[in-house]
């Protein structure tokens, strides 16, 4: 149990070392990576709940990206279905709930429910994708100063950053919790106890709670009065608003064209 | 006369919960000295540096840094004089970089961008970690660690250094390397530590807490040599100062 906490742990950390990286993906202002993000989530999450096809063209976006940025793939799948059980959860009665025949593959009949799950999952995986790429990429910190100069409120970014400064801590905490507890408690596989565990639970969060006050004390003392500035020249070139206003175009063009049946009515009318 | 940079006079404080911290702590600092807070865990050397950067304000008495009696009014002004140093670098640094670390301070003092960058390579450069200045503090080691938290309170150009247990947690190796850099430091300081060999390395003059009370104030050498005080304070020779186990024991 522990093992997979320490996993974790590192997990978040190499994430920020992939953002350390040096290509010209990892360059470009994090203002447009983030934009393009939204627009390729959105375009993704307003197609019908039955389309599959034409999700699959927004592929080529991850993929240029993993390409571009020079980035492990299997690590990032690996992080993406880690996060899965959760959709499948949400999606996995759909094929029991919806059982009109949508499609007749031969013998094989395929239920509306299965269509949609298929299609769930689809836009689970570039979504999630998308948004981990634009982390591996920029960098958590990154992104919330992108937030901030694109009118975020400082309340809000604030907090997210703060949030992923002492993530890293409070883990680190939770872990050392944890192995003490397993080094004195004989119980197989050193399980925890509701009762033991509700305990810790309060333990930490009065330690939260110490530790932000110490913080704070230490905000104070380096003349804090409630906003955070942060220095941090951002330049919005010609390379950024290319690829900005690339993909967007891109995905724009996906969503209202159906590009894969344009495709194969040309593949057809060639070969015939 | 001489100019009195921190004086603190009658000093009590107890905690909401009525825990009695301090009970009358007087004394004064000169500019420039070198002063270590010494005493047993509990003793109230914390709860008396968080009184000199206005953290904490006196149930009774003063706090006075250079010019200005600490009030609710000159506490900005009091907090750019003294710099702090905590004790868990990880409370220190909440910044997602070192370099907005150490930027944070003079940010909000109000200085221009080009000089706040100036001010940071200065402080960085003064503790030596120049290189770490786009890395995350929470994946350096204890050591550089320290080194950035003294960095972060040195980019505000303060007169008084206030450190607690700055020694703590380090391979004696940095130890040694962070006793010599605070000691190129011309600041007044005012270190709280149980690393009494530190205290007689750094500072020329000791205060010693016991039970909220200043039990002695004087030159480190004389105190560190008054057996009956170290052991009434809970405290015991620097290890220096105490035989050596080889010698002694062909002796």
């Amino acid at each position: 149990m522990s093992r997979k906490i320490d996993q974790a742990f590192y997990d978040i950390g190499h994430l920020d070392t992939l953002a350390a990286g040096d290509t010209p993906l990892h360059r470009l202002d994090p203002r447009a990576k983030l934009l393009t993000t939204v627009v390729f989530i959105l375009t993704v999450v307003s197609f019908g709940k039955y389309e599959i096809g034409r999700l699959l063209p927004f592929f080529l976006y991850p993929a240029v990206l993993i390409g571009l940025g020079e980035l492990p793939l299997t690590f990032l799948l690996k992080k993406v279905l880690l996060v899965s059980p959760f959709v499948i959860f949400i999606g996995i009665f759909n094929p029991w709930l919806d059982r009109e025949v949508m499609l007749q593959l031969g013998p094989l009949a395929i239920s509306g429910g299965w269509i949609s799950f298929i299609s769930l999952l689809l836009r689970f995986t570039l979504t999630i994708g998308a948004a981990l790429l634009l982390i591996a990429t920029t960098g958590f910190a990154a992104i919330c100063m992108a937030l901030e100069k694109l009118g975020a409120p400082q309340v809000f970014t604030v907090q997210l950053l703060l949030l992923y400064r002492y993530i890293f801590v409070l883990i680190g905490e939770s872990i050392r919790m944890m192995r003490a507890h397993s080094l004195r408690s004989f119980s197989a596989k050193g399980r925890i106890t509701y009762r033991v565990f509700l305990q810790m639970l309060g333990n930490l969060l009065l330690r939260t709670i110490d530790r932000a006050q110490r913080i704070h004390m230490a905000m104070l003392s380096r003349a804090f009065t409630g906003e955070l500035k942060i220095v941090r020249q951002f330049r919005f070139g010609y390379k950024e608003i290319c690829f900005l206003v690339g993909f967007s175009a891109l995905f724009i063009l996906l969503r209202c064209t159906d590009v894969t049946a344009l495709l194969g009515h040309l593949v057809l009318e060639i070969s015939r | 006369m001489s100019h009195h940079i921190v004086e603190v006079k009658d000093l009590k404080f107890h905690y909401p919960d009525r825990t009695p911290a301090l009970s009358g702590v007087s004394f004064k600092i000169r500019h420039g000295e070198s002063v270590a807070i010494v005493g047993a865990n509990g003793a109230g050397k914390s709860t008396l540096l968080l009184h000199l950067n206005g953290y904490l304000s006196p149930v009774e008495g003063q706090v006075r840094i250079g010019d200005y009696q600490l009030t609710p009014e000159t506490v900005r002004e009091v907090r750019r004089t003294v710099g702090m140093v905590f004790q868990d670098p990880d409370d220190q640094l909440f910044m997602s970089t070192v370099f907005d670390d150490v930027a944070f301070g003079p940010l909000n003092l109000g200085f221009t961008p080009e000089d706040v960058s100036a001010r940071v390579e200065q402080a960085l450069a003064t503790v030596g970690v120049s290189h770490l200045r786009d890395r995350p503090p929470y994946r350096l080691s204890t050591g550089q660690k320290r080194r950035v938290a003294i960095a972060s309170v040195l980019s505000m150009s303060p007169d008084i250094l206030v450190m607690d247990e700055p020694s703590a947690g380090l391979d004696p190796r940095a130890r040694s390397q962070l006793i010599e850099l605070l000691r190129s430091f011309q600041h007044t300081k005012i270190i709280a530590t149980h690393d009494l060999d530190m205290v007689v390395d750094l500072c020329e003059r000791t205060i010693v807490m016991h039970d909220g009370q200043i039990s002695a104030d004087g030159p480190t050498m004389e105190i560190f040599s008054d057996e009956t005080l170290l052991a009434a304070s809970c405290l015991e020779k620097p290890l220096r100062m105490q035989g050596c186990p080889v010698c002694s024991c062909k002796g």
